[in-house]
């Protein structure tokens, strides 16, 4: 074994350089693999939402309030879809967010050794369960409970439809509770990749823990806690199982004690029994959805880049 | 990718029924109650039906009808998964030979699948339209359907008159005291738009793309898992679906039985199309021999078994 040459347990060098190549062609196949797969993703689905904003009209599909797709004369309107969607995972992230935060500042900060052990291990299965299971978790038990606040709060109104508990409301709490595993265990890395300098430091200069936690830790850790937020946007506004159960499914304005549709839902719900324009428009709100996540990828990134320029 | 979207679609609605299921699995008890009262007329049937097919089997082997042979795919309606598996099952029992596979799209999807000539049968649980038989495709009805309305076991209103129950769907009535029951509010709870059951029932009550749902759910198991656990909730199904867990009401004074629909005395019932490209008489052989076979006795057992109405 000299400088020139060299070594490998499998044989010689001639064999060497063709395991090198066969396993290099592997991998770059593998990568084309993923690649062609989103490419042909978009492509598909360009090519089957795009002719429906043609044959419906751009304006009447994006703006339009009144989605009654099978009826003699259709009407494709999908505003009050798209604004629940946004409605909905705003509130539900302005809602997990916090809880997720604080918990992960709880594991990786405050807790006990020994609580710390049964949290950690409750957050990764909560990750791990079926969002179906969600979904009836909150039909079963959510909207039961969410109905008896329903007829509190509308006792006695003539105007307001009763949802029997399946609303926005129980919707977002369902997907609070969804997107709380991504936040918790993004967070809690990047507070425990905070140099414990830092930490040490203010303890030295006599600033409490708490304080220490909210003035030095958490700012520190900050492009790590925005990821895990943009995550759970993404998880929230993709989420398309738990929230059909519970959400009432029907097309209205995204007010909290209103039967709603979410993107997600409206193609899950009717792609069974959609033909023609129809089905074609339900291609079009998945592109809607798909730039959606788009751009939400795309800030990401971008996030993900400065924070790497900054530190 | 428009098949693994469909398959996608396919383990997502699997996966949702299955669900369903599994929390109700009271359903599962109610129907197997629900049927018992059935089968006593469906036991003696069968014995006579075993002495038919005795007495028909040399006849068969003359034709040469038990020798034959291919696959006969089925797609469509979900409300027909129950009589599109009966029948698979009892055809390829009869015909080993056979073999019959049904997949579970939606009535739509299965037209389409049927009109594309990627099944031999496409399963419809509302009568095609026109643009659909424009396309060569041919309405053959095997079966009718009644669709029940149901409210939660505890409400207290017995029967509903159709205007009633227009009025309700159209978010007319809004409380149960205007019907005679207990001062509650009314859960109008209904099928996505492009369901059959959903077609079917506004159709009926001509009330097509007026109503007022509050909740509009992808599958009977669904409607009926929502009905069931929401006080003053209504909502409507196939009648073979329903069970204890939910009760049905009476619409005009008339309940919802197999009598009442075959009279024509209750309003809400509705076709099952097995649809085909072109006449029966131009299909496979294997496909000829399943039509004839629902016509037959034996077959009408079958569609009976699975608590629908022949149709005569």
């Amino acid at each position: 074994m000299n400088g020139q040459e060299s070594f490998s347990i499998i044989g010689n060098h001639k064999n060497k350089s063709a395991v090198e190549k066969t396993a290099q062609g592997i991998f770059t196949l593998c990568a084309f693999i993923a690649i062609l797969a989103v490419i042909s993703i978009t492509v598909y689905m360009v090519i089957n939402g795009i002719p429906a904003f043609f044959d419906v009209g751009i304006k009447e599909i994006l703006f339009g309030t009144v989605w009654k797709p099978a009826a003699e004369d259709p009407s494709f309107g999908i505003l009050y879809v798209i604004l629940t969607s946004i409605v909905g995972t705003t509130m539900a992230v302005l809602l997990g967010v916090p809880i997720g935060l604080l918990t992960a500042v709880f594991l990786a900060e405050t807790a006990p050794k020994r609580l710390a052990a049964v949290v950690k291990p409750a957050v990764e299965l909560l990750a791990g369960i079926p969002s179906v299971i969600y979904g009836l978790l909150g039909l079963m038990v959510l909207n039961p409970l969410m109905y008896k606040l329903e007829m509190a709060v509308f006792k006695g109104s003539d105007t307001h439809q009763f949802t029997g508990g399946a609303n926005l409301l129980s919707a977002v709490i369902v997907l609070a509770v969804m997107i709380l595993p991504t936040v918790i265990n993004i967070s809690e890395s990047a507070i425990r990749a905070v140099p414990s300098q830092l930490k040490s430091a203010s303890l030295a200069l006599g600033a409490s823990h708490i304080q220490t936690i909210f003035k030095v830790i958490l700012p520190a850790a900050k492009s790590g806690i925005i990821t895990a937020i943009v995550l759970g946007v993404g998880r929230a506004i993709g989420e398309a199982m738990a929230i059909t159960l519970v959400s009432g499914s029907s097309v209205n304005m995204p007010l909290p004690f209103n039967s709603v549709r979410f993107l997600t839902t409206a193609i899950v719900s009717e792609m069974g029994y959609a033909a023609g324009l129809h089905r074609q428009v339900l291609f079009t709100i998945g592109l809607v959805l798909f730039v959606f996540i788009m751009v939400i990828n795309i800030t990401l990134s971008r996030i993900l880049k400065k924070g790497d320029r900054e530190s | 990718m428009i098949k693994s979207k469909k398959i996608l679609a396919l383990i997502c609605a699997v996966a949702m029924t299955a669900g369903l299921m599994a929390c109700g699995s009271k359903e599962a008890e109610a129907e197997s109650t629900a049927q018992v009262s059935n089968e006593t007329v469906v036991e003696t049937k069968e014995e006579t039906k075993t002495e038919s097919t005795n007495a028909e089997e040399p006849k068969a082997e003359e034709t040469g009808s038990a020798d034959i042979s291919g696959t006969v795919s089925m797609a469509g309606s979900t409300s027909m998964e129950k009589l599109a598996n009966a029948v698979a099952e009892s055809f390829m029992a009869k015909y080993p030979e056979v073999t019959v596979t049904a997949e579970f799209t939606g009535s739509s999807a299965g037209i389409e699948s049927v009109t594309a000539g990627s099944v031999d049968i496409g399963n419809s649980s509302r009568a095609l339209k026109d643009e659909e038989k424009a396309a060569g495709v041919v309405e053959n009805i095997v079966a009718i359907d009644g669709i029940a309305v149901i409210v939660d076991p505890a409400n207290t209103v017995k029967d509903l008159t159709k205007d009633q129950l227009i009025s309700i769907y159209t978010g007319e009535t809004k409380n149960w005291s205007e019907l005679g029951g207990e001062d509650a509010p009314i859960v109008v709870v209904g099928r996505e738009a492009g369901s059959g059951t959903r077609g079917a029932f506004e159709e009926l009550l001509k009330i097509e793309d007026a109503c007022a749902y509050a909740s509009e759910l992808d599958s009977t198991g669904a409607v009926i898992a929502k009905i069931a656990s929401t006080p003053g909730a209504i909502g409507y199904a196939s009648l073979d679906a329903v069970n204890d867990t939910v009760k049905a009401v009476a619409l005009e004074g008339v309940e919802p039985t197999v009598e009442n629909i075959k009279a024509g005395n209750y309003f809400l019932s509705r076709p099952f199309v097995m649809a085909t490209k072109g006449e029966i008489s131009e299909q496979s052989a294997a496909v000829q021999e399943l039509f004839a076979y629902l016509a037959s006795d034996e077959g009408k057992e079958v569609i009976k078994g699975v608590g629908l109405i022949t149709v005569d």
